[in-house]
């Protein structure tokens, strides 16, 4: 190959910001950014808040000159169907193949679909790309009654911004709190509580049988015989990682293209960044994972992008969470897991407070409401693994920042 | 047009001269492909990626940072009188002029 080239499969948050550091870096080669959707990369966090309400600005993360200016080769709405890793080449579904030195899948995930009756019908919307977010804010104009299957962050940041604009909101799911998985009982309750509040109707320990309708959707039948009208719904019960492309050649997946700590799959051509990415580090309690966040996708992109550069590091970032649901605010620092001990910073009850979670003893994670000074706090606590005590952590005059090293320059982790 | 200059991480100046009223400093800055510049959540208050020092004679022409603002850069390492979030500043035509520095990254 006369010039050096990285190909980039997936132009969500991850993908770009690949291409955006190597430019930064001054890398020279060509660089192929290829995206099944036909837009410029943009942002999603906005497509369940302000862009519904009609308040988000421009959400493309660059203009569209940027591309030619870079030249990055901006290949949008093509997917891709096959690797060639001996050939190191990258097939299109327009049967087109793009070459490559280096390939960094950032496939990302799609939704998980419900299979139930009447899924079908219109008005059910699953919600992750733009092009599903402009149909669904089109429809909320006339929406009265929504039902929001599963009590996720997406379930309930859009449970919000259908409050907010004016309709009857009953958010359903299986777990017997909101996002269960992800939160301490402690912050499960505060956002139980604060739904409630804005006028959310939250059921729990049940479930969606089907949806009833003729051509939309009218109600949606629970298995426990409960009939909830309803003329919008919206499912969000979770994603799959869009391993496909690197099952086809051979590549290691498991729940996830699986990477070492370095971010590269068992082929050293080709890394694997995102959502779709299955990876372990010092934060992650041993096990590997795949973690959906924008920071992730940004910091793993920066990572896999200096590698390329000749910067080899070791994937080390704590990672960081938001999720902003009406007027409540939550964030995450570090990966919550079960049988660790809870211990409340600031007043539960109260419209700001946080949780600190400690595995043996050791701070692994922060969940903040309204309270984004601890998130910050907690992320720099959690890099430098301060030895903060969960006495200290309960004690609201205890200064964390104390804890803290006050280096002159930047902290690495970022 | 009026006239917005960033100072890199590397003390590069970028001048954007194509200033929008209405847009955030993280917006022009962004779409001017300022580097280093992350902004990771988008403008909504929830990380502090876009973190920068305001030339002090421009401090008096910014509305006051707000409680949730003022505690993020509360906790960077980072934080001067002069800090602000630049998604928190609206661009209008009277900051003609207004030199940003983008701090260090936490």
């Amino acid at each position: 190959m006369a010039q050096p080239s990285v190909a980039i499969i997936g132009a969500g948050q991850a993908g770009l910001q690949v291409a955006v550091s190597l430019r930064e870096q001054h890398y020279e080669g060509r660089i192929a950014l290829i995206g099944d959707e036909p837009h410029v990369p943009y942002a999603r966090p906005p497509l369940s808040k302000a862009y519904l309400l009609g308040e988000a600005g421009d959400l493309a993360l660059r203009p569209q000159t940027y591309f030619a200016q870079h030249r990055i080769d901006l290949i949008a709405g093509k997917r891709a169907v096959a690797i060639d890793r001996t050939r190191r080449m990258v097939g299109l579904d327009d049967e087109s193949v793009i070459e490559y030195d280096h390939l960094v899948l950032a496939t990302g995930a799609r939704n998980r679909s419900l299979p139930i009756p009447g899924v079908e019908l219109g008005n059910v919307f699953l919600l992750r790309t733009l092009d599903e977010a402009a149909l669904l804010r089109e429809r909320m104009a006339a929406a009265k009654n929504v039902v929001v299957i599963g009590a996720g962050f997406i379930g309930l940041e859009f449970a919000a911004t259908a409050t907010k604009l004016g309709a009857n909101v009953t958010v359903l799911d299986v777990a017997d709190r909101p996002m269960a998985r992800a939160l301490s009982k402690t912050m499960s309750a505060v956002f139980t509580r604060e739904h409630e509040k804005t006028g959310v109707r939250l059921m729990f320990n049940t479930q969606a049988m089907r949806l009833l309708g003729e051509q939309c959707v009218t109600a949606v039948e629970t298995v426990d015989g409960k009939i909830l009208p309803a003329d919008l719904v919206l499912i969000g019960i979770g994603v799959i990682p869009n391993v496909e492309v690197a099952a086809t050649c051979n590549l290691t997946v498991e729940n996830g293209i699986v990477v070492d700590e370095f971010l590269q799959t068992s082929d050293p051509h080709i890394s694997s960044i995102g959502d779709v990415a299955a990876f372990s580090n010092r934060h992650l309690g041993g096990g590997r994972v795949r973690l959906e966040s924008v920071q992730n996708a940004s910091d793993q992109a920066r990572c896999v992008a200096a590698r390329i550069m000749g910067q080899p590091d070791a994937y080390d970032a704590v990672p960081w969470f938001w999720s902003t649901q009406g007027s409540l605010k939550l964030q995450m620092a570090g990966l919550p897991s079960s049988g660790c001990e809870e211990v409340v910073r600031g007043d539960p009850n109260a419209s700001k407070c946080s949780v600190f979670l400690f595995r043996d003893g050791k701070l692994a994670c922060v969940e903040t409401h309204n309270r984004p000074a601890d998130h910050m706090l907690a992320r720099r606590l959690l890099a430098e693994r301060a030895a903060l005590t969960p006495d200290q952590a309960a004690d609201p005059t205890f200064d964390l920042k104390s804890l803290l090293p006050r280096p002159a320059a930047r902290v690495a982790a970022a | 047009m009026p006239k917005l200059t960033v100072v890199t991480r590397t003390g590069d100046e970028i001048e954007i001269e194509q200033t929008r009223p209405g847009a955030s400093v993280m917006e022009l800055m962004r779409d001017h492909d300022v580097p280093d510049l992350l902004a990771l959540c988008g403008g909504s208050r929830s990380c502090a990626t876009c973190h920068v020092w305001v030339d002090t004679a421009f401090l008096s022409k910014l509305p006051e940072a707000v409680e949730e603002e003022s505690e993020l850069l509360d906790s960077s390492m980072h934080r001067q009188p002069n800090s602000r979030l630049s998604c928190q500043i609206k661009w209008k035509d009277e900051l003609d002029g207004l030199r940003v520095t983008l701090a260090p990254e936490d």
